[in-house]
């Protein structure tokens, strides 16, 4: 199948997302017409305020729009249910947030393993398919430990492994190197291109974190609401 | 999700122990205190228990509880003698008197004459001696209370005599009953010799005791005598109740008790949910990643509630063995003679603790159900 053809990971057109704040409306989205294709790692790019965080809540399912269609592998996810969406997302979502959002009295593996016991999986088979993935991303050896005795860098793996434990087609990532030293950020990146990416799978990832640039597939400059670059670099001006 | 949600609580060790013990406390202040509520008017009818050999106890009409009552002419004791059904009717005295302890004060005590013939009216049971030492001269028999109340530990009370009402008294027995409400001490003795003790006006006959024929059943018969006598009779377990009502309503005991188990229930509520509060705000960025990740609304109610369960068990656990360990440890003071808890106190306790979590765990809950999944990009 060409790239053509190939069915977008994410598709959103005229997405408009409105805030109240007292009397007034504010328009954060004006309108996003988008297209992310799978295999691919995309950037969401922009400046505290620029409605990134308002863009990929909005297209993993968590933030209904205002206005216009948000398609994730096909499916129009805001025409689903409440509970429909929330299993869409739990089947096909893998999320990395960028304060890790650990449960702190649960083992690194048990915390990884969470999205399959959510899924309705036995602990024991989650906790050994949780391991494997702690595997994956050298970090086997921390399974049983707890957050608060683990790194930051490790516990970004620790959430890494329970964005991708569940086999999601899609992973978002919020500022995922934020916390971390250029090097660890840069191992944390391939970590995610080398297991997350693949031909049917797509991740998305929100930063501005500028020491990573050079590792994106395709990078999206978003600025006050609408996108104003999408292009493989950055753009000069930023 | 459920093992997990029982993780994220038992692991915040200082909130959980928090809840256990506002639900343990409140479990205890509830269910001690109701305990206590309910022995303690139950003494309103220990005069009552304390002689299960009578079916029917007759009275004047305007006469309420074994305490409170007016004298018979002892002719009354004839008149029920004559009803048909009537298989023994005895007379028994019930009055107050002083006595003279051996530091020379002043004490209170409840004087009860039993009939000279049958000694129908002593408690069932006897700790030392035997009910036919009445027939001796002066003698009285003591009950458990008194033994603690005039001697000192380990002096044993036989042989010993008082001060009635300035009559000689020797005690010649102890007997093993139910105290009273206010745990006054007792004396038994035989009818003629209350008489003496007890200063009295022209009727001094408290009440007829009836033992009804098998014929009759004790209702039936209360007519009866009712119908023939004019005086006022009870069955065994209506005058009980009469002198539990009379606490009831002569008594700020129910109002006070139940403003202390009222306090218990806020206080509780007060704790657990502070706590619970506490708890759900240090994780609602946990709950909002679990709900972001896929874990529904349904889910996360069913943690909760797993939360306020495990709590409400351990809980009320801990409450019910304290009232236990409570009421077992003080079994030995007369003033806890007999206390019991009964069945239907646990379960009270128990719909407390329910509405308690249900309430507390329900205010926690709309914080995570409000909490939007997008918050954990913020």
């Amino acid at each position: 199948m060409s790239d053509q053809v190939k069915q977008p990971a994410i598709r959103t057109r005229g997405v408009i997302r409105d805030f109240k704040a007292g009397q007034q409306t504010i328009r954060v989205l004006h309108g996003i017409d988008l297209d992310v294709c799978p295999g691919e790692l995309t950037y969401l790019v922009g400046e505290s305020g620029s409605g990134k965080t308002t863009m990929i809540s909005i297209m993993c399912g968590i933030l209904w729009p205002t206005e216009g269609e948000v398609e994730v592998f096909g499916t129009d996810i805001y025409s689903l249910t409440d509970t429909e969406l929330v299993n869409f997302r739990l089947q096909n979502i893998g999320f990395i947030f960028q304060q890790y959002n650990l449960i702190p009295s649960i083992d690194a593996a048990s915390n990884a393993a969470v999205p399959l016991i959510a899924q309705g999986m036995g602990r024991k088979e989650a906790r050994a398919r949780a391991v494997k993935m702690l595997e994956k991303l050298n970090i086997a050896d921390q399974a049983d430990k707890l957050p608060n005795q683990l790194s930051g860098g490790q516990q970004q793996r620790v959430a890494i492994a329970r964005a991708l434990v569940h086999e999601p087609r899609l992973v978002v990532c919020d500022e995922p190197t934020a916390a971390l030293d250029a090097k660890s950020g840069r191992r944390v990146m391939d970590l995610l291109r080398e297991v997350g990416v693949a031909e049917d799978r797509s991740v998305i990832i929100v930063t501005h974190d500028n020491r990573i640039f050079d590792l994106a597939d395709r990078i999206l400059v978003l600025e006050d609401g609408r996108i104003t670059h999408d292009g493989t670099e950055m753009p000069e001006d930023h | 999700m459920i093992w997990i949600a029982i993780r994220m609580l038992t692991g915040d060790k200082q909130k959980f122990y928090g809840l256990l013990f506002g639900i343990a406390f409140s479990t205890l202040l509830i269910t001690q205190q109701l305990t206590i509520f309910v022995n303690l008017i139950e003494r309103g009818a220990s005069g009552v228990y304390n002689v299960p050999t009578a079916d029917v106890w007759v009275m004047d009409e305007v006469s309420r509880t074994t305490d409170v009552n007016l004298p018979m002419p002892s002719t009354a004791l004839d008149r029920v003698r004559g009803v048909p059904g009537v298989e023994w009717a005895v007379p028994h005295l019930r009055a107050n008197a002083s006595v003279r302890t051996n530091e020379g004060d002043l004490e209170g005590v409840s004087v009860i004459g039993v009939d000279d013939a049958t000694l129908i009216g002593l408690p069932k049971v006897m700790l030392e001696g035997d009910p036919n030492v009445l027939s001796q001269p002066s003698s009285v028999i003591i009950d458990d209370v008194g033994t603690t109340r005039f001697f000192p530990e380990g002096e044993s009370p036989i042989g010993a005599r008082l001060e009635l009402n300035d009559q000689r008294a020797v005690i010649r027995g102890i007997a093993d009953a139910i105290p009273s409400f206010t745990s006054q001490v007792t004396l038994y003795t035989k009818y003629s010799q209350a008489l003496n003790y007890v200063p009295g006006t022209r009727n001094r006959l408290s009440f007829v005791l009836v033992g009804a024929s098998d014929t009759v059943s004790a209702d039936e018969l209360t007519d009866r005598i009712e119908a023939q006598t004019g005086l006022r009779a009870r069955t065994r377990d209506e005058f009980a109740q009469d002198g539990v009502d009379f606490i009831i309503e002569n008594t700020g005991i129910p109002l006070n008790f139940g403003i202390t188990v009222l306090l218990g229930f806020i206080v509780g509520v007060a704790i657990v949910g502070l706590t619970f509060s506490l708890f759900i705000r240090d994780n609602i960025k946990q709950f909002g990643a679990l709900k972001a990740i896929g874990v529904t609304n349904a889910k996360i109610r069913r943690m909760v509630a797993a939360q306020a369960g495990l709590v409400g068990i351990i809980g009320y656990g801990f409450g019910i063995i304290g009232t236990v360990i409570f009421i077992w440890g003080f079994s030995a003071d007369p003033t806890f003679k007999g206390f019991y808890i009964p069945w239907q106190i646990p379960i009270i306790s128990l719909a407390a603790v329910f509405i308690i979590l249900a309430l507390t765990g329900w205010i926690a809950l709309r914080n995570v159900l409000k909490t939007e999944p997008a918050a954990v990009f913020r």
